[in-house]
Parts: C-alpha cells; structure tokens; sequence
C-alpha cells in the first residue's frame, strides 16, 4: 500500500532534522558564484544544505520569485552528489512547485593541475514554470517566461544536462569557466548550449589569529556572467539571453554562508534584474550520524 | 505534479542517492567523517594503519620543488595562531581537534608529518590526497595554507615539551 505523499515528505524532513541536530557544524569556504562552479567539492561524508533565493523583473507579465532547496552531499573526494528542490511565486498568478534536480559532479584527476577538470552530470525532472535560471541555455529568452503558471505547468520536461567545469585558482583569484550541453529527453528536441563563467577572490589572503565573524577573509568577491549559445539546430548568441552578476560570499565562523548577486541583463532578451541571495549551512559528519541514528532505530 | 516512487525510474534514482548517501563512502573502504571529539584512531587496526601510512606515503611524494619552497611565516607567533584557528575551522573535523588524529584521517603528530619539509606539507594541503579521502585544499589562499603548515609545525614543539616534562 502506497505511503500518503504527505506523511511520506515529513517523515523524511523528521528523519533528516534529527540526523542533522547530530552532526557537528562545519565551516564552509564557499565561493560567491551561484550559477558558475569551481572545481571544488564537498568534504566526504559533510551536508551542505542551501536556501536560495531569485527576484527577477518580468516585461509583459507580473515579477516573479523563484526558490530552491539545495541538499549537497560529499560522496567521496571525488564525487559529490546534490538533490534540489524548484519553486515559485509568480507575482500576481500562483506559486507552484516546479520540479526537482539530481546533479553530480566527478573529479577527474587526483592532484592540482594548470587547470582542473570536473564532470557535471545532472537529471532535471521539471515543468515550464521553473523559473529558477539556475542556467540559461539554448534560446532561452525573457519573453519565455511572460506565460500564465497554469499554462506553463501543462508543460513536463525531463532533462539530461552536462557540463565541464574548469576552474583555476592562482593568488587567490579563482577563475571558473563552465561550457554546458543539455538534451530535453522529450522527442523532437535538439541539443541546447550555454555557458557560464565566474572569477573570485577573498577580500584578505590571510587569516587573522582571532575568530572574527567581519574578519576580511571570511568575504569572498566576484563576478558571474552566464547566457545561453543556441542549439544543435542554431547555434550562436542570436535569440539568447546574457547576463552579468557581480557577487559576494560571507563566509561565518559559525558554519553559516550567505550570498547575494544582482545579476543585470546583457541584452533585450534577458530579465532586466536577477536578484540572487541565498543561505547555506555545512553539517560535518552527516553520514556517520545517518549511520548512528539507522543504528540505534 | 505527482512525485511518487511507482515509477521505475524515480525507483532507481532513489536508490542510487541512497547508495551514494550511505553505503558508498563504507562500500570502497573510504573513511567516513567524523565528530570533532572522536577518540584517538588505534592505529594497530590493519585497516586504517595502512590507509595512514598511504596518506603519509604522499608526502614523499611531494617534488623537489615543493619541498625546496620556504614558507614566509616561519616562526611567527601571530602566524602559528591564525593557523590554529584556521585548522580548527577546516582540518580538526576529520583529524582530531588537537591533530591527534580521528576515524577518518590520521594522527598529524606522528613522526612522519613531523620531520617532512614544510614545502612538503604544503604540497599535500593544496592537492589532497583524494583517493583517500582527503579533498584539495587549494581553495583556500596560498598564505593561510602556509599559516596551516605553520601551526602544525609547531606541534612539535608541543610534543617536545610534553616528553620532557615526563618523569
């Protein structure tokens, strides 16, 4: 017999919240990119768990307010796994939940190199009403996006998206370059490309002796600048959409991490405004409290 | 939309997070995370003595050239404290608040991190020891991977003190 949807989801959050209160916190080094990734993965067996955040301004149809639930996981050294939930709030239309995404990343060589290669692999399983923009790829335009929520949810995708993160960091500025390929696996759909790039650095190279919460190395700066490059059918930067988003990381000594990224629209065919914040929080250990807990029951 | 579980699909892609989640880090024999209180490792387990003496392995396996660098922060008191903190922040997690070693990794204390070059030790901070479960470290600045070393350094002197003050 089926478990009821409902008792099913906040049996999990109960199960994962007592986990959590079991792990010790972990202080994170995040970088401020939101839509851009570095090389860096998660500490084996570490939670990051991530609240994010996307105003954005709408032409032709009411603002909207996406919002994601991020669960990233440290498999190994080398292979992190992640688990996110999609929504949003349309500003005078609906808040639908919008679909959800399994992505993984997998480094590929053991050591520091000139530059590290990751291999990004993720399965979105989504409706139209995602409005997320947690990449932009293909043709992807504002004016997609001026759709009633009730008409966009009629629309289901599942979506294979693979990208190569390549990331270098010289003298504390890192510098992350993110070509990507997505497929809808729905018939009929050709490939679609984007790109995202990003470049980082702490506001201080050193560390201070005392633990500080306004200390300069706790900041990190940067800036993104992701868009979409067409796809198999016509590929180039016509009818695409760019932005450009400047972007700050607070890394807290308390295991907290917050960002914040204006990101502004390139061209006619990109939202005018993104604005971007988010909150993270990094749980050492939750493995092995999953482990204990599973143990104990 | 419907989110349920009949689909086998979504069968297989719960059972793969699973696996990933919970069984793979024990399923490879790869060290598993730890609180920061775990007891000193019993380093006379087969197991995780020889996953030890793998991660002290790379430190051999540093170049020249690494270990030939000096680090700028040699002896600095000020140097020694911010890497303390840093190394509570980032490293007492998997080996011990007092790098006396945890479940996950080893003892930094031991004679082998000890006498390495500090070129050596920094070398190892910046490219992991990813088979073993150590990640890269270069994602944090060049200076306070220095300051690390520094702090780690002057465990030894720690320890000098604690044999001589022995009866």
């Amino acid at each position: 017999m089926p478990v009821p949807k409902k008792e099913w989801i906040c049996s999990s959050l109960f199960a994962l919240a007592i986990c959590l209160s079991f792990c010790p916190r972990s202080h994170a080094q995040e970088s401020p990119y939101i839509v851009a990734y570095d090389h860096y993965l998660e500490e084996p067996g570490n939670l990051d768990v991530e609240y994010f955040s996307t105003f954005g301004t709408q032409r032709g149809a009411g603002d909207f307010h996406a919002f994601w639930m991020e669960f990233e996981y440290g498999a190994t050294a080398w292979w992190t796994t992640e688990f996110y939930l999609d929504a949003q709030t349309t500003f005078h239309d609906s808040t639908p939940f919008t679909g959800f995404r399994w992505e993984n990343r997998f480094r590929v060589l053991k050591r520091e190199h000139f530059i590290n290669p990751v291999v990004y692999i993720e399965y979105e399983q989504k409706n139209g009403a995602d409005k997320i923009l947690k990449e932009v790829e293909g043709h992807d335009v504002e004016s997609d996006y001026a759709v009633a929520n009730f008409s966009l949810r009629q629309e289901h995708d599942r979506e294979l998206e693979f990208k190569l993160l390549l990331s270098k960091t010289f003298k504390g500025w890192n510098v992350a370059v993110n070509p990507l390929a997505g497929k809808n696996l729905s018939a009929g759909h050709p490939w679609e490309f984007g790109y995202a790039i990003g470049a980082s650095h702490p506001l201080a190279l050193a560390a201070s002796p005392n633990r500080c919460n306004l200390c300069r190395e706790n900041f990190i700066a940067g800036v993104e600048m992701y868009g979409g490059l067409g796809d198999a059918d016509s590929f180039g930067l016509h009818d695409t959409s760019h932005y450009l988003a400047p972007a700050v990381a607070w890394n807290l000594p308390s295991g907290w991490t917050l960002r914040l990224s204006p990101g502004f629209g390139l061209n006619d065919n990109s939202h005018r405004l993104l604005l971007r914040w988010g909150v993270s929080r990094e749980f050492a250990g939750f493995g092995e409290a999953v482990r204990q807990f599973l143990g104990r029951l | 939309m419907r989110v349920g579980l009949r689909n086998p699909f979504r069968c297989l892609l719960a059972a793969t997070l699973l696996t990933a989640w919970f069984a793979v880090p024990h399923g490879l024999g790869l060290p598993l995370a730890s609180a920061n209180n775990s007891p000193k490792r019993q380093t006379d387990n087969s197991g995780e003595a020889s996953n030890d003496k793998a991660v002290y392995a790379e430190l051999a396996k540093a170049p020249a050239e690494a270990r030939a660098k000096r680090n700028p922060f040699e002896n600095d008191a000020k140097s020694i404290a911010a890497g303390s903190k840093l190394f509570e922040q980032h490293c007492a997690e998997c080996h011990g608040n007092m790098a006396e070693g945890g479940k996950k990794a080893p003892s930094l204390r031991e004679n082998e991190v000890q006498r390495a070059e500090p070129g050596a030790l920094f070398w190892v901070l910046t490219n992991g020891v990813v088979r073993r479960g150590m990640p890269v470290w270069s994602k944090l600045p060049e200076p306070q991977r220095w300051q690390i070393v520094s702090f780690l350094k002057s465990l030894r002197t720690d320890i000098s003190k604690q044999s001589a003050s022995l009866p």
